[in-house]
């Protein structure tokens, strides 16, 4: 056979091994998904979203812009590795079909120099082809030198902590590091033999003597060939199946496919695609307060897919969704901690024997307004709420002000799926009964169930924020603004949660002097007593607080505003600081005409 | 400007203390941040355990801080204290510096903000009242619920900011739960007719005579008493309280509407004894200050010319307080 040496065996054997597996699970998973999940891609399949999940495919996969945008050098680090050795292999086959007529085989574009001794013979460009895979290569070693010095010194990288990897992950990973360094040394070999180099395998040639590179040329070669061999085997089965994942799970989720209650292909699909940098790591309120170390998502979801999932790990969360936000893969982390606390199964029989006695109400020409269990604990909300009606003279049914019905969520993110269900059930029959048109809630919680969980088609459903801020703004309340300085606390539930992040400051801007915060928006600071967690106990809690405090204290503000009954009580424990909510904000400063 | 002992608050515990100095030869300036002294106890009717008038007390603790011994200096706050060159250097907020051997720190209790627990409805309705309020209803004879009426019916509610985690008070106040005891039988002597309840974790009827005091407060008074917490109130249109609570004897749920809910209000630290506790590095838990030993050295501190008496410690009541204020003199008198 001609352009073959033995020494391309483990390559070869690798990639099929590559290949092959990723196949296999590949099919497999998606057997899994559900059929909604199966319908969603077909129906969205011939659409403007094809294109857009190839941009960010390209964006996120190869230029890795999320990750820039977190810090420059861990940007560099990533991009350069992915882009440098994506454009390495591209440029490595367009240059392959060019010098190579007729056998040529997989391994041909990957050893070329080692086959096309005299390149400038067969292809003019030759060259300036020598030239620029010299470059790609120095990139890449560039990332990868840049790799091992953030081994040593994670804050190169502007990382606190970072990933405790398993040994099967540091040897994909010294493998694929030994993979960069042994092409060079192999290129150089033959380049100090051949004319075929570029100018950097030129210049590491030139430090060859012909024996050395005669007698060395081989065995480097092989090196290379063994090193890009295991990396390849190694890959389906460690964190590298994220470059394998990442690309059909940003193509599966532009095409409409969501995470559900259970796990699906798609969560499989999830599960590979981290990659396990770790970048979650550091923003984890459990990590940065409480130097809880297992629990951040990369572990998490590492022990499912390696089938050892650990309870107490998937509890120990305050689903706050900040990883999330940080997250360069855009995984759905809370949905598949969620799948793993499943509960549904329990027996709660009777439990909700008392939802019968709540009784439907006719409130046809009236808007609907929900406190939740939590406003009930936080009366000033809810009278604050009334005064605010009053005001707009809007009439108001006040659904759950006696034997109110929760909204089930606080069940949900337990796992209990079941019994939320029945919740749901009974307020969905309450609220359609009713005939409201607009259901407005106070709490974040309720507001998030409602408007994902529940399927209330033909009733809009309002946090009480958007509802005060178009009261505000169609001047049918109208509100004095007061001098005093004010910082915002975006609750988990209402601003990574749902987006709501405009209305509440709109509303406080027309009520005081809004101060900036040096966390705020999607990156503010979980108050600690987010339902997802009941593991921790309440001095821990305590401390994620204090965190959050820190945070909207350093304005000195004269009043601490937030938009959730529980970030409220939360963040007013054992303290004496003005926390408020922004109905209460609103309704002392309330002109009536 | 030199003195010899300075003495911060002129509640019960720093009177008392100065009266002793006093009458022992030392010469003594008492700083008081309010304008007239006893804060806390004019604001008192009858005390426990045998309903003693508070005026009597309050007026036997004027007539001792008319000592000629005594300076008194009203209206007039520490802000900051220091200890150099073997004296103390004391800050007022007129920025006056004085020069002190000793000092004894006096301070006291605050008691617990009512509305920081907002599920309770203290400052939102006007039937929600604490057991201060209640005390000055009791001071003029007169209880009314929230629209000027008569109650026909009051709940009191226990450990109101004590033994509560979420408000960050893991201790009992100590006081609470005779006072209540005390304040209801005081609404019944008022309004015979009105039916009264007592909301309890657990009664800690610890002191002489009040365990006499919780018995006939049932047996004669018809008292109720129910374990369980509330755990939230809300307003009513007709102006009244519905309490929602759980009965942990019965193990049942229980709403009740009242026409007066008493908060049983915590002792805190206040804001003197939690400041200069913290200036002076003695700061303990809670914010209260702390002693060099609880059994053998309760008054002085690890700071040398530094003693402490009275509630700026822990929660006291009216007699430990007495007690504690002779001892904190005696201590200082020693170390002479």
């Amino acid at each position: 056979m001609k352009n073959f040496s033995p020494f391309v065996i483990p390559f070869t054997v690798g990639l099929i091994i590559l290949l092959a597996a990723c196949c296999i699970k590949w099919v497999r998973w998606y057997r899994h998904f559900t059929p909604v999940q199966k319908s969603q891609i077909r129906k969205n399949l011939i659409s403007v979203n094809l294109i857009r999940a190839l941009v960010e495919s390209v964006n996120e996969c190869l230029l890795h812009h999320r990750v820039f945008r977190r810090n420059l050098m861990l940007g560099y680090m990533h991009g350069s590795i992915a882009l440098g050795w994506f454009l390495l292999i591209v440029t490595g086959a367009v240059e392959a079909g060019l010098e190579v007529h007729g056998d040529r085989h997989v391994w041909v574009a990957v050893f070329l120099r080692y086959f096309v001794h005299d390149p400038e013979a067969v292809c003019p460009y030759a060259g300036i082809f020598a030239q620029v895979m010299d470059s790609l290569l120095l990139v890449v070693l560039s990332g990868v030198s840049l790799a091992f010095v953030k081994s040593v010194y994670h804050k190169v990288v502007g990382m606190r902590k970072v990933t405790r990897h398993t040994a099967f992950d540091l040897f994909a990973k010294y493998s694929l590091w030994f993979i960069f360094p042994m092409r060079l040394a192999a290129e150089s070999a033959t380049a100090s033999l051949y004319p075929n180099g570029g100018w950097l395998t030129d210049a590491v040639g030139s430090l060859f003597s012909v024996e050395t590179a005669r007698l060395m040329e081989l065995p480097l070669w092989g090196l290379y060939s063994f090193s890009l061999g295991l990396f390849f085997a190694s890959m389906p089965f460690s964190r590298y199946m994220h470059i394998f994942t990442e690309v059909p799970v940003i193509f599966f989720r532009r095409l409409g496919v969501r995470e559900t209650d259970r796990r699906s292909g798609y969560t499989m699909y999830e599960l590979s695609a981290c990659s396990r940098c770790g970048i979650c790591i550091d923003d984890c309120p459990l990590n940065r307060d409480l130097d809880h170390k297992t629990v951040q998502p990369v572990y998490f979801l590492r022990d499912i897919r390696y089938k050892r999932p650990q309870l107490e790990t998937a509890e120990d969360c305050l689903m706050c969704g900040r990883c999330q936000v940080e997250c360069p893969v855009g995984l759905d982390l809370i949905s598949i901690r969620r799948q793993m606390r499943d509960r549904g199964t329990l027996d709660t029989a009777g439990t909700y024997d008392y939802l019968e006695k709540v009784k439907p109400f006719n409130a046809i020409g009236r808007v609907g307004y929900f406190g939740g269990c939590m406003s009930h604990l936080t009366p000033g909300i809810t009278e604050s709420m009334k005064k605010i009606f009053d005001a707009a003279g809007q009439k108001y049914w006040y659904m759950d002000e006696n034997g109110s019905v929760c909204c089930g969520r606080p069940l949900y993110q337990q796992g209990f799926s079941v019994q939320a269900a029945e919740l749901r059930r009974k307020n969905t029959r309450l609220i359609k009964d009713s005939g409201v048109k607009i259901l407005i809630t106070s709490c974040p919680i309720c507001y998030q169930s409602f408007t994902k969980e529940y399927r209330l088609e033909g009733v809009k459903v309002m946090h009480h924020s958007e509802y005060i801020a178009g009261l505000i703004a169609s001047g049918r309340i109208v509100v004095t603004r007061g001098d005093e300085s004010i910082t915002y606390h975006d609750p988990c539930e209402l601003g990574r949660g749902c987006g709501i992040y405009d209305e509440p400051r709109k509303v406080l801007e027309a009520s005081g002097r809004l101060l900036k915060t040096g966390q705020e928006r999607e990156k503010s600071l979980c108050c600690g007593h987010n339902l997802g967690n009941t593991l921790i106990s309440f001095e821990e809690q305590g401390k994620i607080r204090d965190s959050a405090l820190s945070n909207l204290t350093a304005p000195a503000p004269d009043i601490i505003a937030t938009g959730c009954p529980m970030c409220k009580k939360a963040l007013g424990t054992g303290n004496d600081l003005k926390i408020m909510d922004i109905a209460e904000v609103v309704a002392r400063r309330l002109i009536f005409s | 400007m030199k003195h010899n002992i300075v003495i911060i608050g002129a509640g019960p515990s720093g009177i008392e203390a100065a009266h002793c100095l006093a009458v022992s030869g030392e010469h003594v300036t008492v700083f008081e941040k309010m304008e007239d002294p006893l804060e806390n106890l004019r604001n008192k009717a009858f005390l426990f355990p045998d309903f003693t008038s508070a005026s009597e007390l309050t007026e036997t603790f004027r007539t001792k801080l008319q000592h000629p011994y005594i300076t008194y200096r009203g209206g007039t706050s520490i802000t900051d204290m220091e200890r150099m060159d073997g004296r103390w250097v004391l800050t007022t907020d007129r920025g006056e510096k004085i020069d002190t051997d000793d000092v004894i720190l006096a301070t006291g209790y605050r008691p617990f903000d009512a509305s920081r627990k907002e599920e309770l409805g203290y400052g939102i309705y006007n039937g929600v009242v604490t057991s201060l309020d209640m005390e000055k209803m009791l001071l003029r004879g007169r209880v009314v619920n929230s629209i000027g009426d008569l109650p026909s019916r009051v709940a009191f509610l226990q450990c109101v900011g004590s033994r509560d985690s979420k408000v960050g008070n893991n201790y009992c106040s100590k006081v609470c739960c005779i006072t209540a005891a005390k304040q209801a039988v005081e609404v019944k002597k008022l309004l015979p007719e009105a039916e009264v309840f007592i909301f309890y974790m657990d009664l800690r009827m610890w002191g002489q005579g009040f365990e006499e005091i919780y018995r006939s407060s049932q047996q004669d008074y018809g008292i109720r008493y129910i374990r369980g917490r509330i755990s939230e109130a809300a307003g009513t249109f007709d102006g009244k309280v519905q309490i929602k609570a759980e009965d942990t004897l019965t193990g049942l749920p229980m709403k009740m509407s009242t026409d007066l809910l008493v908060l049983m209000v915590g002792m805190e630290p206040s804001e003197g004894t939690r400041m200069l506790a913290g200036r002076c590095g003695i700061c303990g838990e809670y914010g209260f200050a702390r002693s060099e030993n609880r059994h053998l050295y309760d008054n002085v501190t690890s700071r040398e010319g530094l003693y402490l008496c009275g509630s700026c410690k822990r929660p006291m009541c009216l007699e430990d307080v007495i007690s504690d204020a002779r001892s904190a003199a005696m201590e200082l008198l020693k170390s002479r």
